[in-house]
């Protein structure tokens, strides 16, 4: 895999990427200083806003369909170790950016209504995330990477331990962070092996990612990277068996906070990205292994959040559930399982947004998540019923809806592996139907519960986000094609290093 | 020899604006019902205007967009899917028609929302009968699900959500689960998506257990084509307004069930690679399953759109058993019975419907003295019996004969006779249904009379008048006479035409034969 690399200066004549770092971490210190309320909030919206048509315009600038890096940056940093400020986008990558920075619009146009809890803080932290996220998905350093990966955790425990709806946000964020902090050091671990294994293989250290793939790593040492990368991005992504933190966080965090962990694969593109292409030989001989958990992902999710009468908990399953088909679908390590699976990440991050965001809205309008204090929606709020329906289905995956191409592609890919992987795919597109329809008619649907509760249906600004997120949903859905292609020149560079 | 035209997109895309238009004038309920009325007739004329091409043996292609690598949604149109989308286009000009007489004269409400959704469920109709590939297909079938769900719980009652979710965990259920492992599997041993003329599986690509298991899966994945055991959301849809049920028995959704079964045999798995792996067999004794056990059910029902139900299960299965006789007359037998049972059928749902209407009955032993009083409307319902039960002169005669011939021309006396034992009682349920009406004299006591037994004018009146209250009075007696009007001309004309296809079955003929060139 000889990657090419298309320098930012050449494409847009600026930096284009450090400037989509950097526009929401300074609107971050910024809104610290603001003491206006108002003022912050338009503040964080400009400031979104601006990044999403940057990260957006970056998108169509991007040339599709071929394997080089593009926007590229490097700036030495330290020399001697090896690491440098190295940051670029490819087919694999380029789409989560915008995507981020939707996610995080998203996000602070809901936290107008919803966080009244010093909102300037809750957003500063908020496009803090969303400058280290974006970090991850450009970083083709792997200490710069790490960096940002573990630098996440700083906004996102006090996220969650000051914004948090449930009584024991407390714990959660300190599940949360512990969780995280047991996956990254063995994943720092696997970083730093590729690095020394770099100096012995070629003399001097480096965690450039192009460098990385240059060398060869031995058979018995791509077992203990695997191992040690896996580990750490299967913690985050979040994989089978290590998905106990994703109810936690849902239930006490802040609703946005869980839409950008759900909606924001990092730990599947992590896969995708470094794993894949830098220990080849072992991810051939562990596929079998990545794709049992991802079958048993599915399943367990599936069946988990079948039984569940809270809207947040059942979302959390779900997306477990749905993280397994991911990285089932990355495993079948083919062309159309990885292309189908960064299309079925691109439409979850639509997806888990939408839906959480109504949820945060129900939860608005009812003060709570139970299935018994919903019931009748449909006839009170029918708008916000709607769109709950309509991304219900590209969440189940079905045609003419976002989800369908990348599943579709994924089950395309695991049938080509063994019918069983598609077998399970299947079943969870099965549950996953069986699931949320059977909860929207218990909650939107049927008699509304007796003492009068009345729940306001959307208001004007809540029907134009939803809307957009629709209108995306149905757009990805008819005309794939566009999306699959930009991926295409990538993840056939990515899939020819496997064989 | 394929040609490139836009004709399948016209037919498309004339309910989908047609759609669009009853949306905008939600507010005018005459133009509203008028656009509804002309999207029918342009997507009539549309589809009609490909007939010529497809008599002289040709397919017309449309390409729309690539939508994976190596797939398209696009459109391919032939004998099979003409005569799918002809049926459907023409029975939605009348159903509109009745639609605007039946609706109003109840007084439904939400009347914009089941004209779009009606509008809607033609796109998906036209998408599904012209899909060339098995990904378009797939696509419109589980759009059309979504469509005819909204349909069925047009009456926002606990019913008919319960309706509903039958309706959905049978139909997503289904397809999900064993139509879509099969689509791919397909696409894993044949290499393509597309639809062949000779099918596009063969023995040399794979074993025959492989392709049995794979066949299997499409016919269970085809709910809607209501094969025991996955026949119960019919009955139960029953919940919904008639158009509506004319709709799902007889334009769009059982007739894609039923299509989507041919579409399977003929061009996925074609007729000799059938013959090769004896599927011919399997598919005929579930088939006849399935008529005798829904035969039997029908007999014993009083409720008139309940025995409608059964009696459609069992005549779809009629379709997909002359498909599996793999012979070449109960073939014909079974496509031509496609369009021979949509008009009969609707034909009765249309009579069901009025008589409802005017005398609030719905039940066979209250039928007593309705063919006196409804005497055009009975007789409609007659000829549709006549020919359900497969009596001359009428079409539903010439599809069993077809049938009958074709189980014994290729030596399956056993299918004979289930013919012959569903025939006879559905010659008993339905005749019974006749003779109650004709001949049975109305009991006299008092109780029944108070409100059935006023004139059936006098009823529209009432309803009409209960529909539109700041019209005047004297103008309510001519709209409840349009009204019934409205009801009772598409019933005869489907009448008509159940008879005009027994004696001249010409044009049907040869476009049968051109799907089995």
């Amino acid at each position: 895999m000889n990657l090419h690399e298309i320098q930012a200066a050449d494409q847009v004549g600026f930096p284009i990427l450090t400037v989509l770092i950097l526009l929401p971490a300074l609107t971050a210190i910024v809104l610290t200083l603001i003491e206006d309320e108002r003022r912050a909030r338009q503040t964080a919206v400009a400031a979104a806003g601006a990044e999403l048509i940057l990260a957006v315009s970056m998108a169509g600038i991007f040339t599709p369909g071929v394997s080089d890096i593009q926007f590229a940056e490097r700036i030495a940093w330290i020399e001697t170790a090896g690491v440098g400020y190295h940051v670029g986008v490819d087919g694999i990558s380029v789409l989560f950016v915008p995507l981020t920075a939707l996610v995080t619009l998203t996000i602070v146009l809901f936290s107008w209504t919803s966080v009244t809890f010093r909102p300037a803080s809750y957003l500063a932290a908020l496009l803090a995330l969303e400058s280290l996220t974006i970090g991850i998905f450009v970083s083709l350093d792997l200490v710069l990477f790490f960096l940002f990966w573990e630098l996440i955790l700083v906004p996102s425990y006090f996220l969650l331990r000051l914004w948090g709806i449930g009584p024991e946000r407390q714990s959660a964020s300190v599940t949360y962070v512990m969780y995280m902090l047991t996956g990254s050091a063995p994943l720092l671990l696997g970083i730093v092996m590729l690095g020394v294994n770099h100096h012995s293989a070629a003399g001097a250290y480096s965690f450039d990612f192009l460098d990385l793939t240059t060398v060869p790593v031995p058979r018995a040492m791509q077992t203990l990277i695997f191992g040690l990368l896996a580990f750490g991005f299967a913690v985050k992504a979040p994989l089978f068996p290590f998905h106990t933190w994703v109810p936690a966080v849902l239930m006490q965090g802040p609703i946005g906070v869980g839409m950008f962990l759900m909606g924001l694969k990092v730990g599947v593109y992590g896969f995708i990205r470094f794993v894949l292409p830098l220990v080849p030989d072992a991810v051939m001989e562990w596929s079998w292994l990545m794709s049992g958990l991802g079958v048993t992902a599915i399943l367990y999710g599936g069946f988990i959040a079948l039984v569940q009468v809270n809207l947040r908990r059942l979302l959390a399953f779900a997306a477990v559930s749905h993280a397994g088909l991911a990285m089932m679908g990355v495993f079948t390590l083919g062309v159309q399982g990885i292309q189908g699976s960064l299309l079925l990440m691109f439409n979850l991050g639509i997806v888990s947004t939408g839906l959480l965001l109504l949820t945060g809205l129900l939860h608005a309008r009812t003060g709570s998540s139970e299935l018994s204090a919903f019931g009748g929606i449909a006839s009170q709020a029918p708008l916000l019923a709607t769109f709950f329906f309509i991304i219900g289905l590209a969440a189940i995956g079905l045609p003419g809806t976002s989800g369908f191409p990348g599943e579709f592609l994924i089950l395309l890919g695991a049938f080509g592996v063994h019918w069983a992987l598609a077998g399970a795919g299947v079943a969870g597109v099965v549950l996953s139907a069986a699931y949320f329809l059977s909860y929207y008619e218990g909650a939107f649907l049927g008699p509304a519960p007796r003492h009068g509760r009345y729940i306001p249906d959307l208001r004007r600004h809540e029907i134009a986000i939803a809307a957009g997120l629709t209108l995306l949903i149905f757009w990805i859905g008819l005309f794939p094609g566009p999306f699959l292609h930009i991926t295409s020149g990538s993840v056939l560079a990515l899939v020819q290093r496997l064989n | 020899m394929p040609i490139e035209s836009i004709q399948p997109l016209l037919a498309f895309l004339a309910s989908l604006a047609g759609a669009a238009l009853i949306v905008a004038f939600r507010d005018r309920p005459n133009l509203r019902e008028a656009c509804s009325l002309a999207a029918s007739v342009l997507q009539f004329v549309a589809v009609l205007s490909m007939l010529p091409a497809v008599l002289a043996g040709q397919t017309l292609h449309h390409t729309l967009f690539s939508f994976l690598p190596q797939v398209a949604i696009a459109f391919r149109v032939d004998a099979l899917g003409l005569l799918f989308a002809a049926t459907a286009s023409s029975l939605w000009i009348l159903t509109t028609i009745y639609s605007i007489g039946y609706m109003r004269a109840l007084g439904e409400q939400r009347q914009t929302r089941f004209y779009a959704f009606m509008a809607l469920a033609l796109s998906a109709t036209m998408g599904l009968a012209f899909a060339a590939n098995l990904v378009t297909f797939y696509i419109f079938y589980e759009a059309l699900t979504f469509i005819t769900y909204a349909l069925v719980t047009h009456h926002a009652t606990d019913e008919a959500a319960a309706a509903g979710r039958k309706y959905l965990a049978y139909h997503l259920g289904t397809s999900i689960a064993f139509m879509l492992p099969a689509i791919i599997w397909t696409y894993t041993i044949s290499g393509t998506f597309a639809f062949q003329p000779d099918g596009v599986l063969s023995i040399a690509t794979a074993g025959t257990t492989t392709l049995t298991i794979i066949y299997l899966l499409f016919l269970g994945g085809i709910g809607k084509a209501a094969i025991i055991p996955f026949h119960a959301w019919l009955p139960t849809a029953m919940v919904a307004p008639v158009p509506v049920s004319a709709l799902l028995h007889a334009v769009a959704v059982v007739n894609a069930g039923v299509f989507c079964a041919f579409r399977v045999i003929l061009n996925v798995f074609g007729e000799d690679l059938m013959r090769d792996l004896h599927l011919g067999t399997p598919t005929v004794a579930i088939a006849s399953v399935t008529i005798l056990l829904a035969s039997f059910y029908a007999f014993r029902l009083d409720n008139l759109k309940a025995l409608l139900a059964y009696s459609t299960i069992a005549q779809l299965s009629y379709m997909i058993m002359g498909a599996g006789l793999l012979h070449p007359r109960g073939m014909t037998g079974g496509v031509m019975h496609l369009a021979v049972h949509s008009f009969s059928k609707i034909t009765l749902f249309f009579c069901v419907g009025s008589i409802y209407l005017a005398l609030r009955k719905t039940k066979i032993s209250e039928m007593h003295g309705v063919g006196p009083r409804l005497p055009w409307t009975m007789a409609a319902f007659l000829i549709g019996a006549l020919s359900i039960v497969g009596l001359p002169p009428t079409a539903g005669f010439l599809t069993k004969w077809y049938l009958a011939t074709g189980a014994l021309d290729s030596g399956q006396l056993p299918v004979f006779f289930v013919l012959l034992v569903s025939t006879l009682l559905s010659a008993v349920y339905y005749l019974r249904i006749v003779a109650t009406a004709f001949f049975v004299a109305p009991e006299p006591h008092g109780e029944e009379h108070r409100e059935e037994d006023r004139p059936s004018v006098e009823k529209l009146l009432e309803s009409a008048e209960e529909a539109a209250e700041d019209a005047s009075a004297g103008a309510d007696s001519v709209r409840a006479r349009r009204l019934g009007a409205l009801t009772l001309v598409p019933a005869v004309v489907t009448a008509a035409i159940v008879l005009a296809l027994g004696i001249f079955p010409g044009l049907l003929l040869r476009l049968v034969a051109q799907v089995f060139r």
